[in-house]
């Protein structure tokens, strides 16, 4: 029986996974308004690749978390140029379509390479096994998560904040007109903002295999997941992000726990709630939705 | 109040008034196509299970295409009207009342009072907002059956679902004949009303408002109010659609309220291409034909394709099927004169 | 003689920026009364506020005696205010004639019944398209009545502009810088429309073309950074040194 802490914890832990996943997602559609949908495909690569690599060619699981962060970083890079660009200002309407046709195909390729069922992944020694604090049993795994998550939030704020490339980033979701006119290469901005969250979208999905789950139909059944958080977060914000991010880890992991019956229905319910209530997002810059 | 005017028009108006009226009449294509469905009763006997599905959805599309294609609304949750048509009417005709009419009243006015009450949410905001807006209801109306599995028989489907002859006179027999003319009636009825709907003032003005809101407001109308008007309509619309599927294969599965029948339907309209009206009616035949053909051989291959088609259809492809005939419709009519 | 249309101490900020200063206009009836002042006066922004798509921070809006600052845009149009935007805002897809009538139809809702307005064709109603085919007549568009909006060329689109706001049969006509981008070829053809305006409607206009205002106020108000800085007749505002100042002086930094 877990505590409440526990709950909590592993709650923490869902949440930070969600952050990793969905920032990416969060800063694109700030920048450039793009509906992407298929956001969750990236995290499904990374760990797809996790398993392939782990089980074919023998690497060790930390070994193979900046492989995904690359692999997903470098297939972003792809597609946006392939098939997202020539729509960025098209109707929202042909983006959902297009994201949506995506999320098929790869379900499809999913289903064909490793099989419908659920992947499972060998964690490595240190990371089994658990730690007491506090009166509460807190696995090394989800410990490892939440540090994860904590390290990449740091590294993100430091990036925006600190140096040139983030500014130019921030001046982009702020006015993307005038940072044009200012001379900043907008689009050159978005496609390595998109190339570094894609990235952590597959380390996420890497490193969440056991946690989140994997099988070919990841990118579908989180689809509500990752634009909940970053709806309420709101879109371009990061800290806003982490802040949904863990309230639906928390609130989603615990009424697993205590309410099982009841599962879902509160995340949709809370989905519509607090876009009524929150139209630009808890934290979020920028237009409302 | 003004009656319908008798008087003359002025005579420089004269060519363009018949100009208006020439789109307005019923062409030989549509009749054709109206002619072409009845006469599917003869000619394919054994497939009319399989046809009335295709009315159905169709219906469903057509009921789409006005909140998308005259309205401009993405909405990635429109199944949920055609579930709770489905399930009023099955739970109608489960707990006594087997008229099968009564059951399309109860749906339309079921799925009414949804479409209505989530207007409020669905209409304000932006296209982002909305998409999540509707992903959400429909996610959490799909959950809300899945639980109440006393009221909906959760994963395993409404059953019990005894539909008595229609109007006391026509059974349904288990060949599904009498259920296709029976769908083939309401589609038809309904299509007439749609179709005077859209060629009214009312749909000049529901084109206007997609055209350009901002101008749309500056010349008095009340956006809000007309929306939330064609919202409510096209949610009966589609409760009657769904409301034949389970009134014909007298059961209710969880899916009518998927994520996976909105997406589907989706793809449909914009396969058959949208403001058209047919092109609801031409997706569905197109997706379900090639669903038939394609999901048998794995259901994988088919989500394939379908991805593949989605593409490039967003890519390349804009106007759908329906524009590709209109487009072909006006080459044709201007290589031979007719006008 | 009271005013058509009025503000009072009408403000609008964003976040620290005031972009209308207690302004104070008044509109009179039958008036031609122009708006000027160089760039980011904030005349548009006035314009907003008066046809109901901008909520101003304080002050209020009068029409006919009634206030309505807190009536949604839609309902001003019923009551007789309508506008023209700077860029052309029209109906891409439908035609001159269908647009017209859109409006004319509109206008009229309340005289037509359920049944006609949602169920017989838009061919029954003669009446409108009838009206509407006049109209665009007398602003020379007959012959392209029938062609898609976004076919026409810019002059044209622009008398179409007008021709919308006109069909709404309006007391007060807010046009926004009607002759925006129309070639000098063209222009002739805007100011004998504008001339041709009923005497009853009461108009403000804001427009940089100088030609355009002296030949068409009989009142000019400068708006500068928001707020008034003096109304007369156009000799007055023509010998004002301030104005000159305004347009010609000031180095802005």
């Amino acid at each position: 029986m877990l505590s409440l802490l526990g709950v909590l914890f592993d709650g923490l832990a869902y949440g930070a996974l969600l952050f990793l996943i969905s920032v990416g997602l969060s800063v694109t559609l700030g920048l450039m308004g793009f509906i992407n949908l298929s956001h969750g495909v990236f995290a499904m690569l990374g760990g797809y690749l996790l398993v392939t690599l782990m089980q074919y060619a023998g690497l060790s699981f930390v070994a193979c978390l900046p492989l995904a962060f690359v692999a997903s970083a470098l297939l972003s890079l792809a597609l946006e140029r392939a098939l997202y660009r020539p729509l960025y200002r098209s109707s929202h309407l042909k983006q959902v379509l297009l994201t949506v046709g995506i999320i098929f195909v790869a379900i499809a390729c999913a289903t064909y390479f490793w099989g419908p069922g659920q992947q499972r992944v060998a964690l490595p020694d240190a990371l089994r096994g658990q730690i007491s604090a506090a009166g509460v049993d807190l696995s090394w795994y989800r410990l490892f998560l939440v540090a994860a998550g904590a390290i990449i939030t740091l590294a993100l704020v430091f990036g925006l904040e600190r140096t040139r490339f983030g500014a130019r980033v921030r001046a982009s979701v702020d006015a993307h007109r005038t940072a044009e006119a200012m001379g900043i290469h907008v689009d050159r901005v978005f496609q390595i903002t998109f190339a570094i969250g894609s990235g952590l979208a597959g380390l996420g999905g890497a490193l969440g295999v056991n946690v989140l789950g994997l099988d070919p139909y990841f990118a579908l059944k989180y689809l509500a997941y990752f634009l909940l958080v970053v709806v309420v977060g709101g879109p371009g914000s990061i800290m806003g992000t982490l802040l949904a991010a863990l309230l639906l880890g928390i609130a989603d992991t615990t009424a697993k726990y205590y309410v099982p019956e009841v599962g879902p229905f509160v995340i949709y319910l809370a989905m519509v709630v607090l876009l009524l209530a929150f139209p630009h997002g808890l934290l979020g810059r920028g237009k409302a939705l | 109040m003004r009656g319908v005017a008798a008087e003359r028009l002025t005579p420089s108006v004269m060519p363009h008034w018949q100009a208006l009226r020439r789109r307005e009449r019923w062409r030989p294509a549509e009749i054709a196509f109206w002619l072409g469905l009845a006469a599917v009763f003869f000619v394919f006997p054994k497939h009319l299970v399989f046809a009335s599905q295709v009315l159905i959805t169709g219906l469903f599309a057509m009921s789409l295409d006005l909140i998308l294609g005259y309205a401009g609304i993405v909405t990635l949750g429109h199944a949920a009207f055609f579930g709770l048509g489905a399930y009023s009417a099955g739970l109608l005709a489960k707990y006594g009342v087997h008229e099968p009419l009564a059951g399309l009243l109860a749906a339309a006015a079921t799925a009414g009072l949804g479409g209505y009450l989530s207007s409020f949410l669905v209409l304000r905001g932006g296209d982002l907002a909305r998409l999540m807006i509707t992903l959400g209801i429909g996610l959490l109306l799909f959950e809300l059956a899945n639980q109440a599995t006393a009221l909906t028989g959760g994963v395993d489907g409404l059953q019990g679902v005894e539909i008595g002859p229609i109007f006391g006179l026509f059974h349904f027999d288990f060949l599904g004949k009498v259920a296709y003319l029976y769908v083939l009636a309401v589609s038809f009825t309904l299509f007439v009303l749609v179709r005077a709907l859209m060629m009214s003032p009312y749909g000049l003005s529901l084109r206007g408002i997609r055209d350009n809101p901002r101008r749309a407001v500056a010349i008095g109308v009340p956006i809000r109010a007309r929306l939330t008007n064609i919202y409510t309509f096209a949610a009966m619309i589609a409760g009657v659609a769904g409301a034949l599927l389970a009134q014909t294969t007298q059961f209710v599965a969880l899916d009518v309220l998927s994520f996976q029948r909105s997406a589907d339907l989706l793809i449909i309209v914009i396969i058959g291409g949208t403001a058209t009206l047919y092109g609801g009616f031409i997706g569905a035949a197109l997706f379900l034909i090639a669903q038939d053909r394609l999901a048998n051989l794995s259901p994988e291959y088919w989500l394939f394709w379908l991805g593949i088609l989605l593409i490039i259809t967003t890519l390349f492809l804009d106007a759908g099927v329906m524009g590709g005939l209109l487009r072909i419709e006006t080459l044709v009519r201007r290589r031979f004169g007719i006008r | 003689m009271s005013a058509v249309l009025q503000t009072r101490d009408l403000c609008k900020s964003f976040g620290g920026l005031m972009v209308t200063h207690n302004v104070n206009l008044q509109l009179q009836a039958g008036a031609r009364h122009a708006l000027i002042g160089p760039n980011g006066a904030g005349k548009t922004t006035l314009i907003n506020q008066l046809a109901g798509v901008l909520a101003p921070s304080s002050g209020s809006i009068w029409l006919d005696g009634d206030e309505i600052t807190e009536l949604p845009a839609h309902e001003r149009v019923q009551r007789g205010l309508a506008r023209t935007f700077q860029i052309n805002t029209l109906f891409a897809h439908l035609s001159p004639l269908e647009a017209v009538t859109n409006v004319i139809i509109e206008r009229q809702r309340r005289e037509l019944s359920v049944l006609q307005r949602r169920f017989f064709p838009l061919t029954h109603r003669r009446i409108e398209l009838d009206e509407a085919h006049e109209l665009l007549s007398r602003l020379n568009l007959a012959q392209d009545c029938m062609r898609a909006t976004r076919e026409l060329p810019y002059g044209k689109q622009r008398l179409l502009e007008m021709a919308l706001a006109l069909a709404c049969r309006p007391k007060v006509l807010l046009l926004d810088e009607p002759a925006a981008g129309v070639p000098e070829a063209e222009s002739e053809e805007l100011f004998s429309v504008l001339g041709e305006l009923p005497a009853d409607i009461s108009v403000l206009l804001i427009e940089h073309d100088m030609a355009l205002v002296f030949r068409f106020a009989e009142r000019i108000t400068v708006l500068v950074d928001g707020a008034e800085l003096l109304s007369g007749t156009p000799e007055q505002i023509a010998e004002d040194p301030r104005v000159r100042e305004v347009y010609l002086g000031k180095r802005r930094g």
